[in-house]
């Protein structure tokens, strides 16, 4: 895999326009991708699910060079309907369309982050090889005191054009004080099979608030990793929403690191698997000072051979004195050869905090089907009746009403 | 003075820190073949166990010291320890309990296990292993009339070497972990326990353990083996005296029951813990293992652990059988620089196993404490189920509470359920004890017991008593 990575590595250079720093920053991030290799069991945070194993299995002819300098053709018709939104429009992991058409532009500022040094301290060699890989970097700066008036959606798609197997991308965002963004991440329709591997860096000032809804919905071959790191200040609030239940495997990694007093961050995911899918949710919530909280509410509804993880970690540092922390994981099996896999961890260095979890996972309820059957459903409507009851109850936790609505309709739940 | 106060006054300073005067045949120090030929020789073993001994060592010689542990320890240097250490005057063993050396009754007396009169009147039978090697079992006549056998390890191995040999490492192999091969390597002793098919033994067996000599590692072997429809209630205490260095103690212990049966294993564990700028103590590096091998067969845990300057074990159950039932109840202690990492393993194989987890953990001072734990339901064991309760209590902002369950569900039948919470002692329940006439230190001691109840209740009532002393005093100084 080396020499293919060198290859690719060098065919990149020639047709991007990278600085000589930037090639240089690269070129570390390569070589420490080649020692270190894709994660794999042995690494605790991939015990659960082996993504070496499962690319290596999954695609034969991995490839890493994407051609940066070549445009592509937008497809409208992968577009949200009936609903007002700005966009910024991703093609094999080249950014074809950034488009704040419904805000103040004056409000908003794309910074290219070429001169400076982008390396992420993180044990993780999937960032090692984004950092590598992906095009330029930038950085969407929203101003001081400005709320977004409609929701981004940022909208992920490959066209037959791609000729490599592995997708990197990479985008910072900042909210200034008291700002508002909500971010919606839309994964549209594709056969292909590429490994897709996405990483936001989220910067939180005072007061502001983030809503990132990660939507994958449609059936794909795909296999993605998404990274969010968020880091919060003082009262900002973060609240992210996964629906997790497209692609062949997914797995959504947030690192969020609560640095100011009172803010707080909520977590709510949704499993929904069919047929040899494999995806996981591994999230580490670090309460670093007093008063912060932080919220978790992971839901599985898993079919024939499918196979979901859900790992949650809250640290809470000597400092962080009254800490509220909560986890809660449930799981519907629904087939004998489903599987769920959990591993809700607290490392707690305070003494006046509240933490807790709770972790449930089984079969359907015979007991609710009788009952819904004695009156009159039968067997198929009154399982689906339940199961739409128990995603229902994350949907609901999602605060914007336009996007909760918007994501029912997605999911096809019923109200 | 009242009771309570004497209590801790007699008990504030680790109350069996003593050493005792005992001329001691040691092994030569270090880990090589040899070594464990000399003890394989000394104990006068058949050429099979020596073999199991040298087979462990050469998978032993492969294997690296497991490292994912949350308490980190200094490198201990396996050639550095003597892996043998026996009272010298148990060369020629004695053959009743009159012809012991009256120093090690002594001190046995000391740490309030005296071994003829006062086991009769409690109706306990007591093996006391005394560094290395059983140095006396009570109450042989009355276990006999029923055919239990309850003797050492050495001694089991002698009269009934087919019992030892069909069941011995069946449930921790000798390709286990580092801890686990070590032990199947060089164990000098334990206990040996076989209740006969039908016989629920007429009262609880118990083990005292005991490290005198310095420098020396214990490593002991239990294997008790419960046979169809037998019931039996072990015990397991141990001390340590107080040394500056670290004492490696790393057993093995195993648990087999078959169609029907039912095993209870307590332990009170209070080694040494090392003094309060966590110099010294003993590294408690167990492995405890039960097989619930026939239908319908029960495994229990029950631990306290207070002592040793780091605790490392996993009672765990592996439930073959189906109908099967694994039980966990721990209370795990730690104050000044105390490190624990425990907790227990719930395999499920057969149909309708249960499993049930309760896990209680005070940290206090400087320590660090760590429930780890896994539950896995196999895709064959059709309608099992699980419940893990795990709190924590914290006093003080110095030390850590973790909690690190491991879930994998593989069955649709099954259901697993688990609940974590980590908080303090709240202002007022204190304050409603206070208003009550008690002082803080009893106020905090009188809610963690209540904190530990459902753990304390299952303990058998002799045990139950020391238990709730021992977790007063380990909290001393704590509050405030």
């Amino acid at each position: 895999m080396s020499e293919q990575l060198q290859s690719d590595f060098d065919k990149l250079v020639k047709t991007s326009k990278f600085s000589n720093e930037e090639t240089r920053f690269k070129k570390n991030f390569l070589n420490n991708f080649i020692k270190k290799g894709f994660p794999n069991r042995k690494q605790e945070d991939w015990k659960f699910l082996d993504i070496s194993q499962i690319i290596k299995k999954s695609i034969s002819d991995l490839s890493f060079f994407n051609d940066y300098s070549q445009s592509n053709k937008i497809d409208p018709s992968i577009f949200v309907k009936d609903f007002e939104h700005n966009k910024i429009i991703f093609i094999n992991g080249r950014i074809e369309k950034i488009d704040f058409n419904f805000e103040d532009q004056n409000k908003i500022e794309i910074i290219d982050e070429t001169k400076k040094d982008i390396s992420f301290d993180y044990e993780n060699s999937l960032i090692d090889l984004n950092s590598a890989f992906t095009d330029k970097v930038f950085k969407i700066l929203i101003k001081k005191d400005y709320s977004l008036k409609k929701p981004l959606i940022i909208y992920h798609s490959i066209n037959d054009k791609i000729k490599s197997t592995n997708i990197n991308l990479r985008l910072d965002f900042e909210l200034g004080e008291n700002s508002c963004l909500k971010l919606i991440d839309y994964f549209t329709y594709n056969t292909a099979k590429n490994f897709i591997n996405i990483f936001y860096n989220f910067n939180l000032e005072k007061d502001s608030i983030l809503k990132n809804y990660k939507i994958d919905k449609f059936i794909n071959n795909n296999l993605k990793y998404s990274f969010n790191n968020i880091e919060q200040d003082n009262n900002s609030i973060s609240e992210t929403f996964i629906l997790s239940a497209g692609s062949d495997y997914f797995k959504n990694e947030i690192n969020c690191n609560l640095n100011g007093e009172y803010s707080s961050a909520f977590i709510n995911g949704i499993f929904s698997l069919k047929k040899n899918q494999q995806h996981e949710i591994r999230t580490t919530i670090n309460h670093l000072v007093e008063n912060t909280k932080s919220y978790q509410l992971i839901k599985s509804v898993l079919g024939k051979n499918s196979k979901s993880a859900y790992q949650g970690r809250i640290f809470v540092n000597s400092k962080a004195q009254k800490t509220d922390g909560y986890q809660l994981s449930k799981a519907i099996l629904l087939d004998e050869t489903s599987e769920f896999n959990a591993k809700p961890e607290l490392e707690i260095y305070a003494d006046d905090v509240k933490c807790s979890h709770g972790s449930a996972s089984g079969s359907l309820d015979e007991n609710s089907i009788f009952y819904l059957m004695s009156r009159g459903l039968n067997y198929q409507q009154s399982k689906e009746l339940l199961i739409n009851g128990f995603l229902m109850d994350v949907v609901e936790k999602i605060t914007d009403v336009e996007i909760k609505n918007l994501i029912t309709n997605i999911i096809g739940l019923k109200q | 003075m009242d009771t309570r106060e004497k209590d801790i006054e007699k008990l504030k300073d680790y109350k069996y820190g003593f050493t005792t005067d005992i001329e001691n045949i040691k092994a030569p120090k270090g880990l090589n073949e040899d070594v464990i030929k000399f003890i394989s020789n000394i104990k006068k073993e058949p050429q099979w166990m020596l073999d199991f001994r040298l087979k462990a060592y050469e998978r032993l010689k492969l294997l690296k010291e497991p490292n994912w542990q949350k308490p980190k320890y200094p490198k201990i240097d396996y050639q550095d320890l003597y892996y043998y250490s026996a009272p010298k005057s148990m060369k020629d063993k004695p053959k009743s309990l009159d012809e012991l050396d009256p120093k090690l009754l002594e001190t046995y007396k000391k740490l309030g296990i005296p071994l003829q009169e006062q086991a009769r009147l409690n109706g306990i039978a007591v093996d006391a292993v005394f560094d290395s090697v059983s140095v006396a079992t009570t109450f042989k006549g009355e276990l006999t009339k029923h055919g239990i056998i309850f003797c050492s390890m050495s001694e089991a191995i002698q009269k009934h070497p087919d019992l030892v040999k069909k069941y011995l490492g069946t449930v921790i192999p000798v390709t286990d972990h580092f801890f686990a091969t070590l032990n199947s390597a060089v164990f000098t002793d334990g206990s040996f326990v076989y209740i006969p098919e039908g016989v629920k033994c007429p009262m609880e067996l118990s083990t005292y353990f005991r490290i005198n000599a310095s420098e020396t590692g214990q490593f002991e072997r239990t294997l008790i083996i419960a046979d169809k429809g037998s019931y039996v209630s072990y015990l397991e205490g141990c001390t340590a005296p107080m040394r500056d260095e670290n004492q490696l103690h790393a057993a093995n212990v195993e648990l087999i029951a078959l169609d029907d049966a039912e095993i209870k294993y307590s332990t009170v564990q209070n080694w040494y813990p090392g003094d309060e700028n966590g110099k010294g103590g003993i590294y408690n590096f167990v492995t405890k293992r039960g097989l619930c091998k026939g239908n319908n067969s029960k495994i229990s845990w029950t631990q306290v652990e207070t002592g040793s300057a780091i605790t490392w074990k996993y009672p765990s159950c592996i439930l073959k059988g189906d109908n099967s039932i694994g039980e966990f109840y721990s209370i795990a202690i730690t104050n000044n620089h105390q490190k624990a990492d425990t907790g227990t393993k719930m395999i499920h194989l057969g149909k309708n196993t249960k499993s049930k987890i309760i896990s209680k953990g005070i940290s206090a001072g400087f320590s660090d404490m760590t429930y780890r734990g896994l539950v896995d339901i196999n895709s064959k064991a059709k309608n099992s189920s699980n419940y893990t309760q795990c709190d924590s209590l914290l006093m003080g902002n110095k030390c850590g509470a973790h909690t690190v369950p491991y879930i994998k569900n593989k069955n649709f039948d099954s259901n697993i359920a688990h609940e974590a919470t980590t908080s303090k002692i709240s202002e007022a329940q204190l304050h409603y004890c206070q208003q009550r006439g008690l002082n803080p230190e009893e106020a905090v001691g009188l809610i963690v017991n209540g904190f530990c109840k459902e753990v304390l209740q299952q303990l058998p009532m002799e045990f139950a008593v020391e238990a709730q002393k021992l977790v007063g005093i380990s909290l001393e100084g704590s509050v405030g």
